[in-house]
């Protein structure tokens, strides 16, 4: 069951993950004898292309985070192969490598940590932190280091002065661009972004998402975004994959996921968004009970215990996961009888005008009603729909979306 | 009605003055006396909450939601002080309207008041829930110190209210400790015992911001039950713009200490008026919206919380920035024209910037201008 798909070539591939699994002992006794396993990761299959953005979704728990630090050997990977294309020795197995052999080939795969706060040595100048990657692999030294430095700060909209100064000066979202400094600094291809703005709020957030597109353009990165917002993996991903409880349970395209989910948990994902739109509000179907542990993952299916559309058979046999559409993998017995609910197209986002000075001058001059834009049309409907801005005129600030064709 | 409301002045009685309001809040200050410096984090600050509502407050980190639901709670840390102000509680419609910052913060007023009348959810269930206690013994105490005396019964009654918040095998939950239980678990566990006493007013303090969204589903759904059962009035503290749609009536949106806007949920989010209440939903990135689309970002971050920024706060962010006006006199409050429930705060619209007259009586009075606290 690999994923490799016969259109995508192995050389435009610059990760390809076979099998990963990650099991962490459980240990009990006098003796501290090994009892279970969690199997954090057990057997997932994806491939992440050069240039583009692979989002890994999922909730707290179901071995995400595992997965994107297991491909880095972070955690040892328990089985399964790593194959990175390294742009000098080609495709190598990241999982056979000595220490050594690692060392010289983890330059070009680089992390983002989660919380801004416990990722950055609060006792290490900032220009040191930076620094530390390029001094350990001896890459610069003296001036030339500074320098880099100081270009690292202003690449991710630091100033270079920044760099005498110590992390807790910093807010949450400067020291998140610090981290992506720390990243940058070895010229990677491959950065793990392990929920690198959920920590933010949203305002910040919108600035390092922004930022992390500008450096993926500009340094022709790739990157595995892994992360638990749906809205914001659907912004930064060409595509998508959901986990739960250590498998994949779909992989598509980012408009295609969304849109026509295959699997009935990214359907629930999807439906349990809150939608920033008070005409539309409404009440997503429940998911009953909690995730499984994943020291005692359900039989069969693993999302049948939760499914509403759950068979005799979802119990007994394992799904694997399969291209049920052309580039759309699912792990669902009934991805083809099912038609599951995806997220409608967002035609038009309600707030498209920015007040101007101009327009603002006229009114308090004149007579403010005029003022009161079209997008108030009958508050007392509360139709499901938002309702369109087309004749909202007065904006043209760019933001309205289009209605795919 | 559609008078420019500048002469109502910085108390901004409310809109709708006859209305039942649970908890009218005027003119709230708070300052935190540190060794850097003095942290401003409320500066006048006014709304209210009419019974059975939901309001919402919104805005980043650092703009004062959590010390605003601290102060109506009078939990606000040290070094932190009520400097003014003050919020009006009303027990029942018709019962005598009490201030409780008249109250002492350990008296036996406002302890009758806290987790009876007003309960509150912590953001974060770990720590908020005692470890070395069992969940079911930590609801009990809020009901034997305010409801009943027989423990058995407090006991039953903490059980009942874990059944009520979705909690599967209530008993067996009860008895168990909070490590035990998942997060969206312990967040139930919150919840039940905020709703232990059946309060008036429910503080929620971003109780969703830690989980998952199927468990942000089923804890909003679960306090909207509660809120239409029980008629709880709900200040829902979030920085989440889609709980805020889907949950509540009326929005605050704070911003360094003092609210910026306040409207309806509709208007908020359909016909927003504030420039940080627009940059602040274009910058959510939105289900459905294309990739490759921008994030509009609001340029520069939250200033400092020890420096003062004169005029208007929001001025070195602002997209619609005036020079000469909105970096030297702070706009005051005022209903935007022909809404009785929708003020703004922001030179761009009438009446928000004081007359010089005004700006020497009415307003300065109540509202320390920053540019004359430098």
């Amino acid at each position: 069951m690999t994923t490799e798909s016969s259109a995508v070539a192995p050389d435009d591939v610059l990760l390809e993950v076979r099998n990963l699994k990650k099991h962490f002992p459980i240990t009990g006794g006098l003796l501290r004898r090994v009892v279970g396993q969690v199997k954090a990761v057990d057997g997932i299959n994806f491939f992440i292309k050069k240039g583009e953005t692979l989002g890994l979704v999922g909730e707290s728990g179901c071995g995400k985070s595992t997965a994107g630090r297991a491909i880095l050997r972070l955690h040892e990977p328990t089985d399964g192969e790593i194959i990175f294309n390294d742009p000098k020795r080609g495709q190598v197995h990241i999982e056979d490598l000595s220490f050594g052999e690692l060392k010289a080939v983890r330059p070009n795969m680089q992390i983002v940590f989660q919380d801004p706060f416990s990722s950055l040595d609060p006792r290490m100048t900032v220009g040191r932190i930076i620094a530390e990657p390029l001094v350990i692999n001896k890459v610069a030294s003296g001036r030339a280091l500074r320098d880099r430095v100081a270009e690292l700060l202003t690449v991710v909209g630091l100033r270079p002065e920044h760099a005498s100064r110590y992390p807790h000066a910093f807010s949450g979202g400067q020291r998140q661009r610090i981290g992506i400094a720390r990243a940058l600094a070895l010229n990677p291809k491959l950065i793990i972004c392990d929920e690198p703005v959920s920590a933010l709020d949203v305002s910040v957030q919108a600035q390092v998402l922004n930022l992390l597109e500008d450096l993926q353009e500009q340094f022709d990165l790739t990157y595995l975004f892994v992360a638990h917002d749906l809205s914001v993996v659907e912004h930064i991903s060409d595509r998508v994959a959901v986990m739960y409880v250590g498998y994949l349970v779909e992989m598509a395209d980012t408009e295609e996921l969304y849109h026509n989910p295959q699997h009935p948990y990214t359907e629930a994902l999807l439906g349990a968004i809150p939608k920033p739109d008070p005409r539309n509000r409404h009440r997503p179907t429940r998911l009953p009970g909690d995730v499984p542990s994943p020291a005692n993952p359900p039989t069969g299916c693993l999302f049948h215990t939760r499914c509403p559309y759950a068979q005799d058979v979802c119990v007994t046999e394992r799904p694997p996961l399969r291209e049920v559409l052309p580039g759309h993998w699912a792990a669902c017995h009934f991805s083809e009888t099912l038609r599951l609910k995806g997220v409608p197209r967002l035609n038009e986002i309600p707030v498209d005008t920015m007040p101007d000075a101009n327009a603002v001058a006229q009114m308090q001059s004149g007579h403010g009603q005029s003022q009161s834009n079209a997008t108030h049309n009958g508050p007392g409907d509360g139709g499901s729909r938002p309702p369109t801005t087309g004749s909202t005129g007065t904006g043209g600030t760019g933001i309205t979306i289009r209605p795919k064709s | 009605m559609a008078d420019p409301v500048a002469n109502t002045g910085s108390t901004a009685t409310t809109p709708d003055g006859g209305v039942d309001n649970l908890i009218q809040v005027e003119n709230l200050e708070v300052r935190f006396y540190t060794q850097v410096g003095v942290v401003r984090a409320l500066n006048g600050v006014d709304f209210n909450i009419p019974r059975g509502q939901v309001l919402g407050v919104v805005g980043e980190s650092g703009s004062g939601k959590s010390i605003t639901g601290l102060s109506i709670m009078q939990l606000v840390p040290r070094p932190g002080r009520v400097e003014g102000g003050r919020i009006l509680y009303k027990d029942k419609p018709d019962s005598k309207t009490i201030n409780i910052l008249d109250l002492g913060r350990q008296s036996d007023e406002m302890r009758a008041i806290r987790g009876d009348d007003i309960g509150m959810i912590f953001q974060e269930p770990m720590t908020s829930l005692n470890p070395v206690f069992k969940v079911g013994a930590q609801i009990q105490e809020a009901i034997l110190l305010h409801q009943t005396p027989n423990k058995q019964e407090a006991w039953d009654r903490a059980v009942d209210i874990l059944d009520k918040v979705g909690m599967p095998n209530a008993r067996r939950v009860a008895n168990s400790y909070p490590h035990e239980l998942s997060g969206g678990m312990r967040q139930r566990a919150m919840i039940a015992m905020a709703l232990s006493c059946s309060p008036n007013l429910l503080i929620a303090d971003e109780p969703t911001t830690a989980l998952d969204v199927t468990t942000e589903a089923q804890i909003l759904s679960l306090m909207r039950d509660l809120q239409s059962e029980i008629g709880t009035s709900i200040m829902f503290i979030t920085h989440n713009m889609g709980v805020v749609a889907q949950m509540c009536d009326e929005v605050a949106v704070m911003y360094l200490g003092r609210i910026v806007e306040r409207a309806t949920v509709d208007d908020i989010f359909y016909d927003p008026k504030h420039p940080y209440t627009i940059s602040l939903l274009r910058s959510i990135p939105r289900l459905g919206q294309k990739r490759g689309q921008r994030l509009e970002v609001i340029k520069g971050g939250v200033p400092d919380p020890y420096s003062t920024v004169t005029g208007c706060p929001f001025h070195p962010r602002c997209p619609s920035f005036m020079p000469g006006l909105c970096d030297t006199v702070l706009p005051i409050e005022a209903f935007i024209e022909g809404k009785t429930n929708h003020t703004v705060r922001c030179h761009l619209y009438p009446g928000c910037t004081p007359d010089s007259d005004q700006a020497v009586t009415g307003v300065s009075g109540t509202i320390p201008t920053t540019s004359k606290a430098q």
